[in-house]
């Protein structure tokens, strides 16, 4: 490691640096499709399950061996067909989007594509081995691009009642989207009112809806009230990179994309304001409480896991968050460290100038006024890498640990169709004690009344049954797609990291080299 | 290692010494440094321990040499403070400000700084003369000391009287203008070595924050079933990898940084109150001679003669320390000049070794 004299830097590799998004539609697809592929190496060794004829859904289900084993959710795909068939009607099967998958899913078999919902392609041939590095420039050749930027914060209106608008920019040649561009404004309410659409739709079946970023009473005041400080200003620029990771990731998921909401959201020039996510109004207030009540029931509810898979998932996540925590922690500690290292050395750039100033020695006095130029230009160095620890490192750790609470939500979610299914089935019990009561009592008349009662729960017994292993499976699913997109998402992050730790250390070389012949200049 | 028995006084040998102060060790209460010096003309090396009171004899001795001209137009070398009690960095962290070398958490560097005022010492033509230092630096057993009134000299400037005489003009313009660049030095370069030691300081917190960050990092990893969880781990250890490699980044730029400038701009910020008190003894006694002729002037003609040889006396001291003091900081400003030109380069050298060796082993590891 380290102390090695002097060596020229390599390269640096360019294969990696295609990738743009980490959040992607086509990644996501792509990742799907090498379970069992060492990312890093490259070393392609496809798994069973893509020379599994199922539709792409299955491989996800079928990661480690053991998971065939499972029966909770994964009875058959069959199943899962016959969900989409019948689903409701926000995750649309777009037909066109289908022909079009299906034609690359012949030519190349890793079908990329932001869509899940696949029922066609049972055609599928098995994939030829691909390294990592092919898969990800075969994302570039794809034709699937949704490409989001949220760019351009500008204050609107004054005062209490001013807002901040962001531009969200789409280019896609996603069949779905009628034009190839759209550039929409948006305030941050709207991204909010999205994200209560969406989870009302798709949380209780199952699904990990990404939430948003965080409400900031404090943040937001500073910003209408007009403060132009730094503080102010970063808090800006957080919230635009925020926006933009969680729009990223919406679209990133193949469900969500497909619902209508997101692509008005993208679409349409006005949006009707979205008043229920005020914080302080009355829709609010009713959230806290709702939420609240559900914290209660979810501490009643002790479910009889069949599977233990999830419940070795949930404490994995458990741990998972924990960890999370204290690296943001670490992270929150080292950005802040670099801060004042950034203004001290800004401090000493100052010092130093003066002292150059009053030095005699003319010699002396221009080196020192050069190493207060050269301190100035490390200060702003620090400050840089200040931001990047911040932006890429700590705000990836924040993502997350807001990430994995929706992850638990989609368990929760889980948990209460068990619920209800179980309390269906006491509610049939109880149908049929009171029908064989009735029976007993000899009262026929009831009697028919009871029976009707007693079908109509047996079919809603049967209805929630199979709504659970329903959620069951997409929690499943869920579960595994995030774990690949977080594998994804850090990798990219941390190349991105080491990039820019790399140009900080170049810069470094050359603001001191520049600084050696004044330095031997003296006498 | 040989060891020397006292030896004759009347055989001083005025060549210069070869001084380390190796090492620093706790003996009960107080500390002992540990000197190894071998005087250049011989062969002989010596090797003994000395505390910290017994430098500031040595410091005392050399202001209270009898019978050289000038003595008081010497730019003394500063010693530096006395160290506290215990080794811990507390004391810095609840003052705001760094006020010495000591508080810099490092004993290396204290004994690097008590080892260049033997230095600055022995390379005096003519401090290096004054017995003190011989027996100081020769002697096995430290040289037998009398209670030291707290340095006369160090208090001088202190007193409200003596505040009046710091601003009285100069007749000599040369003199006046030293005075004059020395004030301004001197709250620069303490303001320097003061943000510079704070630097330093953060350089080193960074490097704590990295190593917390880089642990925290394996807390993580434990199963591998997944292939998504053992990617995910992978990048946790590269990651934590990297941070180590920025640690020891960190650590060693802190090192170099306190080991060049931050060393550089203590030891001339204490040597520019050196200077400066050199500067008021000379105005002092300028101060004298002018009284003198003053009273010179309104004597009374019995007592003329007298003060006719006070004048003359003040006159003549005045005059050797002025042609001391002159001496003394045309080779100081030389001195700092030169010493100021290494610490740079060797800031700057040390500098870009780290960043290439870090560099190069960031882009060969950022193929993740």
């Amino acid at each position: 490691m380290a102390d090695d004299s002097e060596r020229v830097p390599p390269p640096f590799p360019e294969s990696e640096q295609r990738e743009t998004d980490p959040a992607d539609g086509e990644s996501d697809e792509d990742s799907d499709d090498f379970e069992g592929e060492d990312i890093f190496t490259g070393n392609s060794q496809p798994s069973e399950p893509k020379k599994d004829p199922l539709p792409p859904a299955a491989p996800t289900t079928t990661t480690t061996t053991s998971s065939n084993t499972k029966t909770n959710g994964l009875h058959s795909d069959d199943e899962e067909q016959d969900i989409f068939a019948e689903a409701t009607v926000e995750l649309a099967l777009d037909s066109p989007l289908n022909n079009r998958k299906r034609e690359p899913a012949q030519a190349k078999p890793s079908a990329p594509g932001p869509s899940l919902t696949v029922t066609g392609p049972s055609t599928l041939k098995p994939p030829p081995a691909k390294t990592f590095e092919e898969l990800e420039e075969e994302e570039e050749e794809d034709a699937f691009e949704l490409n989001i930027a949220v760019t351009n914060p500008e204050k609107v209106g004054d005062g209490m009642n001013a807002y901040m608008a962001y531009k969200v920019s789409t280019q896609t040649n996603l069949p779905m989207f009628k034009c190839k561009t759209y550039t929409v404004k948006r305030r941050f309410s709207d991204f909010l009112g999205l994200y209560e659409k969406l989870s009302e739709k798709h949380s209780q079946n199952g699904y990990i809806v990404p939430p948003p970023p965080e409400k900031s009473i404090l943040g937001m005041t500073k910003v209408k009230v007009g403060k132009e400080d730094s503080s102010s200003v970063e808090f800006v620029e957080r919230r635009r990179a925020s926006l933009e990771r969680y729009l990223q990731r919406v679209v990133s998921h193949p469900s969500l994309l497909q619902d209508p909401d997101v692509r008005e959201f993208l679409e349409k020039d006005e949006l009707p304001r979205a008043v229920s996510t005020q914080a302080l109004s009355g829709a609010g207030f009713l959230k806290m409480i709702n939420r609240a009540t559900d914290a209660v029931s979810k501490m009643t509810i002790k479910m009889n896991e069949s599977d233990i898979w999830f419940e070795e998932k949930l404490l994995e996540v458990e741990s998972e968050d924990q960890h999370l925590r204290k690296l943001l922690s670490v992270v929150e500690t080292l950005v802040n460290h670099r801060k004042e290292l950034s203004s001290n050395t800004a401090m000493f750039a100052k010092s130093v100038a003066m002292l150059g100033s009053s030095e005699d020695n003319t010699a002396l006095s221009r080196a020192l006024s050069q190493l207060a130029e050269v301190e100035d230009k490390i200060e702003q160095l620090h400050q840089d890498q200040a931001c990047n620890d911040f932006f890429i490192l700590a705000e990836l750790f924040a993502d997350y640990i807001r990430l994995l609470t929706a992850v638990r939500g989609s368990f929760d979610h889980r948990m209460k169709t068990w619920q209800r299914w179980q309390d269906a089935q006491t509610t049939l019990q109880k149908k049929r004690e009171n029908e064989a009561k009735l029976l007993w009592a000899n009262k026929p008349d009831k009697l028919q009344q009871a029976k009707d009662e007693i079908s109509e729960w047996e079919s809603k017994v049967t209805q929630y049954e199979r709504d659970f292993e329903r959620v069951s499976a997409t929690v499943r699913k869920e579960v595994l797609r995030f774990e690949k997109e977080k594998a994804m998402d850090f990798k990219n992050q941390l190349v991105r990291y080491l990039e820019t730790l790399l140009h900080s250390h170049q810069q470094l070389i050359k603001y001191w080299e520049a600084f050696l012949p004044e330095a031997k200049a003296i006498a | 290692m040989m060891d020397a028995g006292i030896e004759d006084n009347s055989n001083h040998d005025f060549s210069g010494y070869d001084v380390r102060v190796t090492d620093a060790a706790q003996n009960g209460d107080t500390f002992v440094y540990v000197i190894k010096s071998q005087q250049i003309s011989s062969d002989m090396e010596y090797r003994f321990e000395r505390e910290f009171e017994d430098f500031e004899w040595l410091h005392h001795c050399l202001l209270t040499q009898e019978g050289v001209t000038g003595l008081h137009g010497i730019i003394f070398p500063p010693l530096p403070a006395k160290p506290g009690t215990s080794l811990s960095n507390s004391e810095a962290k609840t003052k705001k400000k760094i006020e010495s070398l000591a508080m810099v958490d490092d004993w290396q560097m204290y004994c690097r700084a008590l080892e260049e005022y033997l230095h600055l010492v022995t390379a005096h033509p003519v401090l290096v003369k004054n017995p003190a230092v011989h027996s100081f630096l020769k002697h096995r057993e430290p040289p037998i000391k009398t209670k030291v009134k707290k340095g006369i000299f160090n208090k001088l400037t202190q007193a409200v009287e003596e505040l009046r005489k710091e601003h009285h003009k100069d007749i000599d313009d040369f003199f006046q203008n030293e005075r004059d660049s020395n004030l301004t030095l001197t709250a620069f370069t303490k303001a320097a070595a003061e943000k510079f030691l704070e630097i330093v300081l953060t350089e080193q917190k960074i490097a704590i924050a990295c190593g917390h960050f880089s642990t925290a990092l394996h807390l993580g990893i434990g199963q591998d079933d997944d292939p998504a969880d053992y990617a995910f781990a992978k990048m946790c250890l590269k990651l934590s990898e990297v941070l180590d490699t920025v640690k020891k980044n960190f650590e060693k730029v802190a090192e170099n940084d306190l080991n060049t400038l931050g060393f550089n701009l203590e030891l001339h910020s204490r040597f520019q109150d050196a200077e400066k008190e050199m500067l008021f003894r000379r105005t002092c006694k300028l101060v004298d001679v002018e009284t003198a002729n003053k009273n010179l002037g309104q004597a009374k003609p019995h007592k003329k003669a007298a003060m006719e040889d006070i004048k003359k006396a003040a006159d003549k001291e005045f005059d050797e320390i002025s042609g001391m003091a002159k001496v003394e900081i045309q080779r100081y400003h030389r001195e700092r000049v030169r010493a100021f030109q290494k610490a740079l380069i060797e800031l700057e050298l040390a500098a870009t070794c780290f960043c290439c060796s870090s560099t190069g082993w960031l882009s060969l590891n950022s193929h993740v």
